[in-house]
């Protein structure tokens, strides 16, 4: 009875909404319930009808689901669409703050001012030990950008606010991909012979309004396809950001791993205003709050201890959880829990050396050489042509270092001295200062190109086919450094060479199971992991006390022998007892 | 004076003794551990047992403490220079001629004027200096704080293996001495029973017998 009467009710109230006055369209309540005779008639009214919106709304009969929109059901979605930015606009027709909230993250600026030092950092402004820089090689390095058209960082990316890529977050048909050197936009119907997408995978034209359509959280392979390809291959640049995280055993990856707590990035890199936790400029040290917060509690920190607090170590021994707690002011959790990176089978890259790109083989054709198989049965480059010789290496023992999570970089026109290897990131914090841990790095070895004249490190122009100059198409150094200083309007008189370098990227991910952590002894014993670390005791080795102690030992052991042989000379073996 | 067959450790002295030297049996082979010089147990378990030993040896020190101040146990302890020339004269030449030992135990002292001087210096030097910088170590929790560089700990921890060493190289010439004389069985088994034939004065002899502290028969003969 109940049940009929309200559908009575739905019914005159949706035909009213139908064909009723403008002001109508503010009435809160949608229908529930839509009888079927009257939806194809309500469906061929304009979509700005709301009634109209409303008619794919769920029914009391289906299944509960878990958000309240559903993306799938959205007329606006489905397109067509002939680009990436018509895609935007339909979602800024709902989410208007979207677009501006994500133009205001380190994601869309590629710009970061480091408070801590002044400088102003981000991909659109520094040199790295890999491709060595964005500028003059946008539309090859910008196809990461979280946006479309980004073709010169001399300027800041576009203000256009449908400029700015939703999908490469929140598509979730697993189709949507971005071009390797379409400056962000995802191939289309006809795409290039041989173009590839950001993975290096082969590029086929993205059906846009499929991936409209399924756009949710991101998940790890939206966060993935950039970040576990950065440097321009799998886990190139980062060391423990491999595409073994799409699913990882739970030995690579505690967190991650289908078997273990199968979070996404974002369960610790929380979002707010599309700005996310989490930072290699800044990185989170301590969460003062871990332990006091309350479940669900907001957090804006990517630290262990967000969740896991500063004394995370229970039994079964609670004498060794005790000391291991004691550990927790000195070390990073990821010191003792990322016993090695670049597990599961993908190798990173360890060191690149510019310096010996360019050579031909006899035939003056550029060469490929691949003499690294990685675990998963992947050759890999060690030398081309394009980009000179490199390393790889897989369960690699980090780089131990105290840092407060500041990086400080040498940045275009800082001075370097070309006697020392030049660290292009120096990681900041004092030995034993409170805010700093020892942290795991991966660090990275290069051979860079800097300016004999005024000992700066130089910009390479590498990407750019047909204009001249650039270094993959046309081997020649002189031409792509001068291209590439030129490109940025920075004085340079044409004399170069090559220094050694550093590069330190923080080790933070492929935390393993509990039972893997490292063993005390990997740290306490004679040379172990921590034997260069200044400002902290770690026991274990013999110490100058244990070396006079053991001097004295033997000093005694000799003593007694040489008397107990004595004794054995003498007239009579023994005399009375010594009391 | 008469030599006599008497209870000299009583049943809390010889316990004191011995769970004293197992337990700095089992701190010295943790602690080894920890100093890397074998690898027969893991670190982690090494530092929980050498922990938890040490813990309950302190204990015991307290105990033994105690009990040395009630039963006047702490004079034996306390050294003095009467004879100590003539032991160690002994010890430097004349165990070598055959000679006998100077010193006859008397139920007052029982060691003699050297013995008493290692063990003082033993319980006034070493074991403070291993239990100070231990506990200093242990609770290293409590205090890094104050401790930026690991300056203090650096310290700690080298005292700390030193006295550890200086007390197993007393523990070698302590061994090493049982095996002078009577012999390394007979120097042990007064540990274990609680007699030892000691000098008595006849008051002493008649105190003894009449309270059932001395024996008919002796444990060995010469």
């Amino acid at each position: 009875m109940k049940l009929s009467a309200l559908r009575v009710s739905v019914r005159v109230a949706a035909a009213w909404l139908a064909l009723g006055p403008g002001w109508a369209q503010d009435a809160p309540t949608a229908p529930q319930e839509m009888p079927e005779a009257a939806a194809p008639e309500l469906g061929a009214q304009s979509h700005s009808d709301p009634a109209t919106r409303a008619a794919n709304a769920a029914q009391i009969t289906d299944p509960v689901a878990a958000l309240t929109a559903d993306h799938s059901k959205f007329d606006i979605l489905k397109g067509p669409f002939a680009s990436g930015p018509e895609v935007t606009a339909a979602c800024l027709s709902c989410h208007t703050e979207a677009s501006n909230q994500v133009m205001h993250s380190v994601h869309w600026t590629w710009t970061y001012e480091n408070a801590a030092t002044g400088q102003t950092l981000g991909k659109a402004h520094e040199l790295n030990a890999f491709c060595g820089n964005v500028a003059s090689n946008e539309v090859r390095c910008t196809s990461c950008h979280v946006g479309y058209g980004w073709d010169d960082v001399r300027e800041a990316a576009p203000s256009d606010p449908t400029m700015v890529d939703c999908l490469v977050c929140h598509d979730s048909s697993g189709q949507y991909a971005k071009q390797d050197n379409l400056a962000g936009h995802p191939p289309l119907a006809p795409v290039a012979e041989g173009a590839k997408t950001i993975t290096g995978a082969k590029a086929t034209p993205v059906d846009l309004a499929k991936a409209a359509l399924s756009v949710g959280q991101p998940s790890r392979e939206n966060c993935g396809n950039c970040h576990f390809y950065g440097g321009g291959g799998d886990n190139v640049k980062h060391g423990d950001l491999s595409s073994v995280l799409f699913d990882p055993p739970r030995a690579v990856d505690v967190h991650m791993s289908q078997d273990g707590a199968n979070m996404a990035c974002e369960s610790c890199h929380v979002s707010d205003k599309h700005v996310l936790a989490g930072s290699r400029y800044e990185g989170d040290v301590i969460d003062p709050h871990g332990a006091d917060r309350m479940p669900g509690a907001a957090r804006d920190t990517a630290s262990c201890t967000s969740c896991h607090t500063d004394a995370p170590h229970k039994g079964p021994n609670p004498l060794l959880a005790m000391k291991l707690n004691d550990h927790t002011d000195t070390l990073a959790c990821q010191s003792c829990h990322i016993p090695s990176f670049a597990r599961g089978g993908v190798a990173t890259k360890t060191a690149w050396d510019w310096s010996t790109a360019g050579r031909m083989d006899e035939n003056g054709k550029p060469i490929k050489e691949h003499g690294y198989i990685q675990g998963n049965g992947a050759e890999l480059h060690t030398y081309l042509s394009t980009k000179g010789d490199f390393e790889w290496g897989e369960n690699v023992v980090p780089h131990y270092a105290w840092s407060n999570g500041v990086m400080r970089y040498t940045l275009p026109e800082t001075e370097i001295d070309p006697t020392q290897v030049v660290e292009i990131n120096q990681i900041q914090g004092a030995p034993g200062s409170p805010d700093a841990r020892i942290f795991p790095f991966k660090r990275m070895e290069g051979r860079q190109a800097y300016d004999t004249d005024r000992n700066v490190l130089l910009f390479n122009h590498v990407y750019g086919p047909g204009d001249g100059t650039a270094l993959w198409a046309y081997f020649d150094w002189e031409k792509s450094l001068k291209a590439g200083m030129e490109y940025v309007g920075l004085e340079y008189a044409g004399n170069y060479d090559f220094v050694n370098t550093y590069m330190y990227w923080p080790i933070a991910h492929q935390v393993a199971p509990k039972e893997d952590a490292l063993d005390c002894a990997a740290c306490h014993a004679q040379d172990g992991r921590m034997a260069n670390i200044a400002g902290v005791y770690v026991p274990g080795g013999l110490n100058i006390g244990g070396k006079l102690g053991l001097v004295l030992l033997v000093l005694a052991a000799l003593g007694v022998a040489g008397h107990g042989v004595l004794r054995l000379f003498g007239r009579k073996s023994g005399g009375h007892h010594h009391g | 004076m008469v030599e006599r067959c008497v209870k000299v450790y009583s049943r809390f002295n010889r316990l004191w003794h011995w769970s004293q030297a197992g337990s700095i049996m089992l701190l010295f082979f943790t602690g080894a551990r920890i100093m890397g010089l074998h690898a027969l147990m893991p670190f982690g378990l090494a530092v929980t047992v050498h922990s938890l030993v040490a813990m309950a040896l302190l204990v015991l020190w307290v105990f033994a403490t105690f009990w040395l101040f009630t039963t006047h146990g702490w004079k034996q302890f306390i050294p003095r220079l009467t004879g100590f020339l003539q032991v160690a004269r002994f010890y430097a030449y004349g165990v070598f001629k055959g000679e006998a030992h100077p010193y006859s135990k008397t139920l007052e002292r029982r060691h003699n004027p050297l013995q008493a001087g290692s063990y003082f210096a033993l319980k006034m030097l070493l074991f403070p200096a291993i239990w100070v910088t231990g506990l200093a170590y242990l609770s290293y929790g409590f205090w890094d704080s104050a401790d930026g560089q690991g300056l203090w700990l650096t310290i700690i921890a080298n005292l700390h293996v030193l006295a550890g060493f200086a007390i197993a190289a007393f523990v070698v010439a302590h061994l090493y001495l049982l095996t002078i004389g009577h012999g390394f069985k007979r120097h042990v088994q007064p540990m274990i029973t609680g007699y030892d034939r000691i000098d008595l004065n006849p008051e002493e002899e008649a105190y003894l017998e009449q309270k059932g502290l001395v024996r008919a028969t002796p444990l060995y003969k010469d």
